[in-house]
């Protein structure tokens, strides 16, 4: 038997050796892809970013005229706002059904129910996006019409309903695990106190169970910000600040969609397009930074 | 001494087909302390969880005949919740909830209805005095439940089965996970706790039924071997061979 590694003077078979290096490998990989996207999407926006954009009026502007023959303007300020009131409005949408839903699965169903509904629910987070944003523009674009009197369907309501439908699986299976994570004993402390079924979840299970309900949401709003096809059919697809939910609106991740097929490669619209990679990069990365921060704050207090 | 708070007659309880207690029948004197001993599978924390309804929270258990608490039927009590905090359960592994001290012996006066700020923190005060608690923890009320050492849980956990003044006091090997010195004090507690409840005393350490009780059962299997004063269970000739057998550590 040969001797290897940090563990000189044991005998470490060399199966154990490779499938170390093997794991280390997986590890080291996921971060080796996250800098090379970040370089790759970096390097493609450089040149414009640090040579001409005007950054002030990059972030402040409503104004997005990439096409425009005497005048090129490239202002996110409606498509920032459109990212993220349709990620809000979502949000808003999905928590309370996610979380409803979360506890009715974990504390009211009976065993065999509840196999059934992961089942369902895992169907539903895995419908492809662009049959979610088919549905948006064919079914709930007539619906809204109908409801709202509205003009035209596509609006932030119905790309939102279509983000809260998609992010809602996530956040009942992220957040039924953390429940059912709470153990059994907290639930029969407080049963023999004689606190009721809905006093056991609101004090008991959600205080014990905050960590991984917060994620579930986070990683939810993450879901939402991040999604593209369906917003891209669903909310009408048209550069204006958003003043309500029946506003049509334009998100950062549909711009790229839409844009980049049809730009000459490495000219200024090119490169813009991939500033707003770099944003949606550090928008995400600052949910989550927060995320992580507040999961820190809960459990230090 | 003479009268009866808790009669037990012919209880079976079945976990789908599995026997927990077969007909067992029994009377609880108001103000004693009934020491309850036996190996494990005899059906003890069964019958803990019988007299509190808790048991029916666990899917397919049948329950036959009857417990009565002060003459009345405890199954045909429609406050369930009611009769949950006039019975206070210790149960064996400490568990602090997920709250702050302060909260954890809040909870059960809280679920029974909205309570003055004031009147809540003599409760709290109270209780954890009674479980010899609140000189290691009244300058730190608001840190988490859970942080406290083993034996500090378990005595929280005391105080909290007394926050909602119960008749009764159920405690469910509740040494088991405490020091011997904390356990002494714990001892100490149920000796003056005894004036005022009824405490029924499931233990695993036949020397603290021996210390501590006026009575003692001996469980076997899900049947109730005997049942007499602790005197007697402890000295050389107890009614039934086995008993003798347990307690002098002669079993299996």
């Amino acid at each position: 038997m040969k001797i290897l590694g940090k563990n000189r003077g044991t005998n470490v078979p060399l199966s154990e050796t490779v499938i170390e290096l093997f794991i280390r490998l997986c590890g080291i990989s996921s971060i080796l892809f996250v800098f090379g996207i970040f370089f790759f999407v970096f390097r493609e926006g450089a040149d414009f970013l640090f040579g001409g954009l005007d950054l002030g009026q990059f972030l402040t502007s409503p104004e997005w005229y990439p096409t425009s023959l005497g005048n090129k303007r490239y202002g996110t300020l409606a498509l920032i706002l459109g990212t993220f009131s349709v990620t809000a409005l979502a949000m808003l949408l999905a928590v309370p059904f996610g979380l409803g839903a979360a506890i009715f699965v974990s504390e009211f169903c009976s065993p065999k129910l509840r196999e059934t509904f992961k089942i369902i629910i895992e169907l539903l987070a895995a419908i492809p996006s662009v049959v979610w944003g088919f549905i948006g523009l064919t079914l709930m674009n007539q619906l809204i019409i109908k409801l709202f009197n509205a003009p035209i369907g596509l609006t932030m309501l119905n790309g939102s309903i279509m983000l809260a439908l998609m992010s809602v699986p996530i956040i009942v299976s992220i957040a039924e695990d953390a429940l059912k994570a709470v153990p059994d004993s907290y639930r029969e402390a407080a049963e023999a106190l004689g606190a009721t079924r809905w006093q056991l979840i609101y004090r008991v299970l959600l205080p014990a169970a905050k960590n991984g309900l917060l994620a579930a949401v986070l990683l939810g709003a993450a879901r939402s910000i991040g999604e593209t096809m369906a917003v891209l059919m669903a909310t009408g697809h048209s550069v204006n600040i958003p003043e309500g939910p029946l506003s049509w609106i334009r998100t950062l991740t549909a711009t790229i969609a839409a844009e980049l097929g049809e730009v000459a490669r490495g000219g200024e619209h090119y490169q813009v397009l991939f500033i707003i990679g770099i944003l949606l990069f550090t928008i995400t990365f600052a949910v989550n930074l927060i995320a992580d921060l507040v999961i820190k704050g809960i459990r230090k207090a | 001494m003479e009268k009866k708070k808790i009669e037990v007659s012919e209880l079976r309880v079945r976990y789908g087909n599995k026997p927990a207690l077969n007909g067992v029948s029994f009377d609880v004197y108001e103000n004693e302390i009934l020491g309850i001993i036996g190996p494990a599978q005899s059906g003890k924390t069964t019958l803990l969880k019988v007299i509190n309804r808790t048991l029916e929270l666990t899917r397919g258990t049948t329950v036959e005949g009857t417990v009565k608490l002060d003459g009345e039927d405890v199954h045909t009590i429609t406050d369930v919740y009611g009769l949950r905090r006039r019975i206070g359960m210790v149960l064996p592994l400490p568990v602090g909830l997920p709250l702050s001290i302060y909260d954890n012996v809040a909870f059960a006066p809280r679920t029974a209805g909205p309570r003055k700020k004031s009147e809540l923190d003599n409760i709290v005060e109270r209780c954890l005095k009674q479980a010899a608690l609140w000189d290691e923890v009244k300058d730190r009320l608001d840190s988490l439940g859970t942080k406290l050492s083993g034996g500090q849980q378990q005595r929280l956990t005391i105080a909290r089965a007394l926050s909602h003044q119960p008749e009764i006091l159920c405690l469910d090997e509740f040494s088991i996970a405490v020091d011997p010195v904390t356990t002494m004090r714990i001892e100490e507690v149920l000796k003056t706790l005894r004036t005022e409840m009824t405490i029924l005393l499931v233990t695993n350490l036949v020397q603290q039924a021996k210390r501590l009780a006026n009575r003692t059962a001996f469980f076997l299997n899900g049947a109730l071997v005997e049942i007499d004063a602790t005197d007697v269970i402890f000295s050389d000739n107890p009614a039934n061979q086995s008993t003798y057998d347990y307690v002098n550590g002669n079993f299996g």
